[in-house]
């Protein structure tokens, strides 16, 4: 079971709600792993004090240019859409930084100059918490391409057992990348308009994607039932919410877990596991009507 | 003219708040809201829209189904696995066009992407330039550039001598557009882990630029030890410490009125009104 | 010697941009035939590499000299493997650069003087 993590803005908890789930699932002897898709700020590591013991540098093709064969036509440089190559009059320069290996140089060169190279973009990083797995991404300064780091860290998703993934804030590509194949997605909120805002274009990414979703409200006070009103206006399920309080906010900002923040957060957590399991088989049993 | 970015490494730490009240405090200014994906400062500052404009993105790909033969080139040749049996996932998809060149039938055919808009709006605290991209396009960066682009415009039409810009979160393609030749950088952090860890890549970013640097520490009660370790960061790094302001519900109440939380009577309105004037006197306005 | 300026517009009395990939036209003179032509920069439609477009733009127009505003590192980079040479210090408009450009006034540059636009990288490295 894949479930991804997201918010459209950014510090509305997601980290929080994501490690707390794996936390509260391995405590209670399920087999879990947190992976931290957030490649470009990952925190998860603060929460769930992992011991890492592997990492693996991840790269990119990038083109290498054999200069003797190359006979400057330019057309390189003219396809690629990314302008990574430039031709001068005597040698074609890459611009490994900004190509994302699409290997369209490689293909089209009518003299076969171009050679695959490799550009390390990041690295991911495995290890254990207590008994759950912990994986983490994370870019490299630098580089502004983060999919395929994303998609690096899901292939070491558990093929049986609960993988819960971190996703970065927002609705752009590395967000994408790390909600599609899902099961189900949660979708952290608070009840501001700003949340509200945001968690509208969360829910229309998810939706995108084919991916079933709900919604955690977090930092829940007066919000006159905005995020409720959203919920029952789009028909997302609202799975869970976590007061505006002071002492969940002082844990958290010193780096304690949501389920030991305060008594009873991890039997409401493993409720919002059991509600999730159930609304993706009840999606599946929907679907296989479909 | 000057222009003033906020900034924060880590989303969420209240960086549109801050500016949303500033756009209250200042004087003939223009504001630019460069968080593209997540816009946020509309909600509070209530903008009526005098001018709007589509954002081109890269071009989009088309499979014409009559042309094609099935031969599977592009399928194989795309490198994100956007093609699956004859038709393109737009989400997957990195627009680089390998299979538009490559299909031997030129089945395969460019469509115009709109990436997003920007609009020209006017609120009661000035004029406002801001954007919106949609779901998973890429090029923010380029519309943070058109966004400041049209704010620069604009002050210089309308005889303004200052821009706040409301940056994006991160430390990405995005930010690094929105600091590029700013006069000064407010970086809005929280006493929390997550935010310092956050902050020192912020910091180093800033640094590379060459941007002057304030830092204000926002809910700085929640966690007064944490706040004690951003102010002697920004000691040791020698970055001038703009304010604190303290946990006020008042913040959220605001947003929940769309209102600069400046504008409800509350005890943070004067650490704002402080922060104000360390950030003016910084910016030499 | 074909001399460019980076302008807002396509004309003598246009605004020049400081920027150099995301300018909208160089405005080109051809010394040894007196000539003035203005070539739309297609760079700044570019998402990412606007620099390295526009620095390919002038190669295949033959251009020798560039006047702008800023260059990032990787333009930079491409200019001078493209033996241009960099000139910075743009005011005003397009004829009065050339003036400047003209009465010797203007400084060559050798290193990059806008700062990398794809996040951080560990180590700066000058261009020799």
């Amino acid at each position: 079971m894949i479930i991804a993590v997201a918010s459209g803005k950014g510090g509305t908890g997601k980290t929080t709600v994501a490690t707390g789930l794996v936390l509260v699932l391995r405590d209670s002897g399920h087999k879990v792993a947190y992976l931290d898709c957030d490649v470009e700020e990952p925190n998860g590591h603060i929460f769930m004090a992992p011991q890492c013991n592997e990492s693996e540098d991840i790269f990119i093709e990038v083109p290498e240019i054999e200069q003797d064969k190359c006979a400057l036509c330019g057309k390189c440089a003219e396809l690629c859409v990314f302008n990574a190559l430039l031709v001068t009059s005597d040698e074609v320069i890459t611009f490994p930084e900004l190509c994302h290996g699409c290997g369209g140089c490689r293909y089209f060169c009518p003299a076969q100059a171009v050679r695959s190279g490799r550009k390390k973009i990041g690295t991911v990083e495995r290890g254990t918490a207590g008994r759950a797995v912990f994986v983490r991404g994370e870019l490299q300064v630098g580089t502004a391409l983060s999919p395929p780091l994303v998609n690096a860290v899901k292939k070491n998703q558990l093929s049986r057992g609960i993988n819960v993934m971190d996703a970065p804030p927002g609705t752009s590509c590395p967000a994408v990348a790390t909600v599609r194949g899902a099961d189900f997605c949660i979708l952290v909120t608070e009840p501001t308009p700003f949340g509200l805002h945001d968690l509208a274009l969360a829910a229309q990414m998810a939706k995108s994607l084919g991916v079933p979703c709900g919604v955690v409200v977090n930092r829940a006070g007066d919000g006159r039932e905005l995020i409720e009103n959203f919920c029952l206006q789009e028909g997302l399920p609202l799975l869970m919410k976590i007061p505006l309080s002071r002492t969940i906010a002082e844990a958290g900002s010193r780096g304690v877990p949501l389920n030991q923040a305060e008594v009873g957060w991890d039997r409401m957590l493993l409720l919002l596991y059991s509600d999730i399991k159930g609304l993706i088989m009840s999606e599946r049993a929907y679907g296989n009507q479909r | 003219m000057k222009e003033l970015t906020v900034i924060s490494g880590k989303g969420g730490t209240g960086k549109t708040s801050v500016t949303g009240s500033f756009a209250v405090l200042a004087e003939k200014h223009v504001l630019a809201d460069c968080d593209v994906d997540a816009a946020n400062l509309h909600l509070i500052l209530n903008p009526q829209v005098q001018h709007r404009e589509s954002f081109p993105g890269m071009p989009m790909v088309e499979i014409i189904t009559e042309k094609c033969t099935g031969c599977g080139l592009c399928e194989q040749l795309c490198r994100y696995g956007a093609i699956k049996d004859g038709a393109v996932d737009e989400m997957s998809c990195e627009r680089c066009l390998v299979c538009y060149h490559a299909c031997p039938e030129k089945a395969v055919q460019l469509v115009d992407n709109v990436a997003g808009e920007w609009f020209i709006s006017h609120t009661r605290y000035g004029p406002m330039v801001h954007a919106r991209l949609g779901i998973a396009q890429e090029n923010s960066g380029k519309l943070v550039t058109e966004v400041r682009r049209r704010a620069r415009t604009l002050a210089e039409e309308q005889g303004k001598n200052l821009i706040i810009t409301d940056g994006p979160p991160g430390i990405g393609c995005p930010v690094i557009s929105a600091l590029g030749g700013s006069d000064l950088a407010l970086v809005v952090v929280e006493p929390t882990l997550s935010s310092i860890h956050d902050l020192f890549r912020v910091l180093e970013l800033t640094e590379h630029f060459k941007v002057q640097t304030a830092v204000c520490i926002n809910k700085w009660d929640i966690n007064p030890d944490n706040t004690r370790e951003v102010e002697n960061i920004c000691h040791n790094k020698k970055v001038t410490l703009a304010g604190r302001l303290r946990y006020d519900p008042a913040v959220v109440a605001a947003a929940m009125e769309g209102k600069p939380v400046i504008r409800l009577p509350s005890t943070v309105a004067g650490d704002i009104v402080s922060l104000w004037d360390c950030v003016r006197q910084e910016l030499g306005v | 010697m074909r001399i460019a300026v980076s302008a807002v517009g396509p004309a003598l009395d246009s605004s020049v941009d400081e920027r150099f990939g995301r300018c909208a036209f160089f405005v080109v003179f051809d010394e040894q035939t007196g000539d003035t032509e203005a070539i739309p920069n297609d760079g700044v439609n570019a998402a990412e590499g606007a620099g390295i477009k526009s620095a390919g733009l002038l190669l295949r127009n033959r251009v020798d000299v560039i006047v702008t505003g800023r260059v990032g590192p990787k333009a930079m980079q491409a200019l001078l493997a493209g033996r241009l040479a960099v000139y910075t210090g743009v005011e005003g408009t397009v004829a009065q650069t050339m003036e400047q450009y003209r009465s010797g006034s203007l400084s060559p540059l050798g290193v990059p003087n806008a700062r990398s636009h794809n996040g951080i990288t560990s180590k700066e490295k000058p261009v020799k």
